[in-house]
């Protein structure tokens, strides 16, 4: 009578959920490889950069006087002048117009080394004169030779000599390049997706504008720079390697993804808001400009911030207009010749020293954290104004 | 005057002209108003109405005279431009003036206004792939004057001979783009055997099998990868990746090039992913839970019911969304310019080095070479075979997408 039924799982069914639990893994797998990618990323940045960020520096007495002015190279000991950085020879014939009173006198000063120096003592390379080695130690052992923030990184423009080069020419040049873009790109963006989303008759060529619209956010941005080149420089003769130059090519390319995400955020708007406005007589515009649009602006800022910020990571395009210039000192008109950012970083890259390959990561890692600082404030904007219906 | 004082002065002008058209607009409406005849619109739209019509003739004028100039015709000195736009601004002005009546409907004028300045803007966009697509192809029809667009196609020798100086005799080059694109089309599909199964699997755990803690923080961290700029993942690709598949290869008794192709197709294979994940998640999503359901009802696990019914009803998407990612793979330029090698070469071994499309554009617009030699005009049509190869697969999945969300809605 007592029949026993086993809840066993019979083997077939064993198997099954052997299967399950092993495409789990794959998926999470997959998920993880593509984190460790990240982090392996980011650690590698890091090592190569963060090294960078602080440079040597040497106590050395600075003789100012009309020889020195003169050969520069004498202001310091024989010994030592071999290790200092180029840079600062340059400016002592400035150093003594500015302050006369330097004329003639004897300053011990934190003078900053030169790359070779650096490198040896950062433990990149080895290849450094016997007596150099001999004196750098003799140095050390006075504290005459220490780390300090390498400042020149941020506030320098770009230099051949790697211990003076820095990114400020660059940055300026990305600033009046974003000007550009969202002088540009902002308005008629926004003015497209305001004419999709409420005001364009839903037939062929509103679809052809749509579809036409979702394939320039897929073009190659390399087939940017060819429009840059072929239409903004040789037909409407903006200058070449110009920020306006770089800028408008960028507009266009921010342009899709502008559109799209307000177009987005429009939609998003319920439409017993239009209703509600159109009831108490508003016009379509009316009710688009005062009731639609303030209530998606913080998704329409979202969406801007995030084109813009990739925009400024964009180098593509910009080779091929030119923005890969050396430009030591930094812009001070949009029609003069500017490099941004990644074309900095592009243009050490190719720099044959090893100190470039230090100042490339620590490039890097200023580009990241201001393109994580823009699209955090875009998320924190988000959040923080997104209205859910 | 040169052209930005122009401009200066233009609008500088045209600024205060427009306010003063706007008073003077408002308050003859406000006059009417005042004697008791019902207006139809708003004082202050009658002020914009009037704004409005003397703004446009003087930015008409100028854009005319703008235009003129740049096709090389003979153009009046700037003075002479400027005030005649300011005798057709201040005719517009008059004329709208006198036609603000009570009756008047300056509220629909306004509509009308706003209505086509909405659509010029849309069609900025279409512009700029004709743009796009004259700026290639003028200049990629004078190289295929040149050289046999047969040659172009079918040649594997791509050997191009320098030439700094307008005509100067580059009879020697040969442009056999066969090479390039064995490069291009190796490259790419290193970086989809990457990219598609990582970002299909992450997506199906994302969405079928991690909890919201989990998909909140992963799906961000993923963002990140696709936001980080292209140029650092090139110089991650060469100082990093490049040599380390070098020492791999040696260990096991392979010769690799510093600048092999599989470095590079590694990193840009890492950069795809997050966009086949967070599309292949978002088709996954739209899948409708009653399919699921459905499936759990007739006994399947978690698995068969992702393997056997939500893929193939999600099919088309993640089709779509690997064609994005090829598109996406095909025109990657900073990569490959800084980790892939210079020389067109055509092989199998993807340890060797190898070029490709994008990188040769680059070459041969950043050297200095004349804009009419061979070389540059070949950038040109090679960017036009990127361009129609993209377009196809942009369209192709745009139109599968677009299908695919109405099947569901």
């Amino acid at each position: 009578m007592n029949q026993r039924v086993t809840l066993a799982p019979s083997r077939a069914l064993k198997k099954r959920y052997r299967a399950e639990k092993r495409f789990k893994a794959y998926c999470l797998g997959a998920l993880l490889l593509a984190l460790a990618f990240l982090v392996l990323f980011f650690a590698d940045m890091i090592r190569q950069g963060h090294s960078a960020f602080i440079e040597t520096e040497l106590r050395v007495p600075v003789t100012y006087n009309a020889d020195t002015v003169q050969f520069t190279l004498e202001s310091v000991p024989e010994d030592i002048a071999p290790m200092v950085s180029r840079a600062f020879f340059r400016q002592i014939p400035r150093q003594v117009e500015a302050n006369p009173a330097l004329m003639n006198t004897t300053e011990t000063r934190w003078v900053v080394a030169n790359s070779d120096v650096d490198q040896y003592r950062k433990g990149y390379t080895d290849s450094l004169d016997a007596d150099l080695k001999a004196s750098l130690e003799r140095m050390e052992a006075n504290g005459d030779a220490a780390y300090g923030f390498n400042d020149g990184l941020f506030f320098s423009g770009d230099s051949k000599i790697p211990s003076n080069a820095g990114l400020w020419s660059a940055f300026i040049g990305s600033i009046y390049v974003m000007l550009v873009v969202l002088a540009v790109s902002f308005p008629i963006g926004v003015a497209t997706a305001i004419y999709l989303e409420e005001f364009a008759p839903d037939n062929r060529f509103t679809q052809a504008i749509e579809i036409n619209i979702n394939n320039l956010a897929a073009v190659p941005s390399i087939l940017f720079g060819l429009l840059g080149l072929a239409i903004f420089i040789n037909f409407f003769g903006v200058p070449r390697s110009s920020a306006l130059a770089g800028g408008l090519t960028l507009s266009l390319m921010t342009l899709p993804v502008i559109i799209i995400s307000t177009r987005a955020a429009l939609r998003a708007v319920p439409q017993n808001i239009r209703q509600g406005a159109q009831a108490v007589g508003a016009s379509r515009w009316q009710s688009v400009r005062d009731h639609v649009l303030p209530l998606s602006l913080p998704g329409i800022l979202t969406g801007t911030i995030i084109g813009i910020a990739q925009a400024m990571g964009e180098t593509a395009p910009l080779l091929l207009i030119g923005m890969i210039a050396y430009i030591p000192d930094a812009p001070t008109s949009m029609t003069q010749a500017a490099t941004v950012l990644p074309a900095q970083i592009f243009t050490w890259a190719g720099m044959p020293e090893r100190a470039y390959v230090s100042l490339t990561a620590a490039g890097i890692l200023v580009l990241l954290s201001l393109l994580i600082v823009l699209n955090a404030a875009a998320v924190l904007l988000r959040n923080r104004f997104e209205r859910r219906w | 005057m040169d052209t930005s004082q122009t401009l200066l002065v233009f609008f500088g002008g045209l600024l205060p002209l427009a306010v003063v058209a706007f008073v003077l607009g408002r308050r003859k409406a406000l006059i009417a108003d005042g004697q008791d005849r019902r207006l139809h619109s708003l004082p202050a739209q009658y002020g914009v109405y009037v704004a409005t019509w003397m703004a446009l003739p003087a930015l008409a004028i100028g854009f005319v005279a703008a235009t003129a100039d740049l096709f090389g015709l003979r153009v009046p000195a700037a003075p002479f431009v400027l005030a005649f736009a300011l005798v057709a601004a201040a005719v517009g002005c008059a004329l709208a003036l006198r036609r603000v009546q009570p009756t008047l409907r300056a509220r629909n004028a306004i509509e009308k206004f706003v209505y086509w300045t909405l659509f010029a803007a849309s069609l900025v966009s279409i512009l700029t792939t004709l743009g796009i697509i004259l700026s290639i192809a003028f200049e990629a029809l004078k190289f295929f004057q040149q050289v046999s667009v047969w040659d172009f196609v079918t040649g594997t020798q791509w050997s191009p001979v320098a030439t700094f100086r307008p005509g100067q005799d580059s009879a020697a080059s040969q442009f056999g783009s066969v090479p390039l694109f064995a490069g291009t089309f190796m490259i790419t599909a290193i970086a989809m055997l990457v990219a598609i199964p990582t970002g299909l699997f992450a997506a199906i755990y994302m969405s079928e099998y991690a909890s919201h803690r989990v998909r909140t923080i992963a799906k961000p961290l993923l963002e990140i990868l696709a936001g980080i700029p292209t140029v650092v993942y090139g110089f991650f690709a060469a100082i990093t990746i490049s040599p380390l598949v070098v020492e791999v290869a040696q260990s096991v008794g392979l010769d690799a090039s510093y600048t092999n192709a599989l470095a590079p197709g590694l990193v840009m294979g890492i950069m795809i992913i997050p966009f086949i994940s967070s599309l292949s998640d978002d088709v996954i999503n739209s899948i409708p839970n009653s399919l699921r359901e459905g499936s759990y009802a007739l006994g399947m696990t978690q698995s068969e019911t992702i393997k056997k019914i939500v893929l193939p009803a999600a099919f088309p998407g993640i089709m779509a969304a690997s064609l994005l990612g090829i598109s996406r793979a095909l025109g990657e330029t900073m990569i490959v310019v800084m980790a892939a090698g210079l020389r067109p070469n055509l092989t199998w071994n993807p340890l060797e080095d190898m070029t490709t499309v994008t990188v040769r554009i680059v070459d041969a617009l950043t050297g200095d070479q004349s804009f009419d030699s061979p070389e540059t005009l070949a950038a040109f049509a090679l960017g036009l075979v990127l361009f129609v190869v993209t377009l196809v697969l942009n369209l192709v999945s745009i139109i599968v997408i677009r299908k695919f969300r109405q099947s569901y809605e």
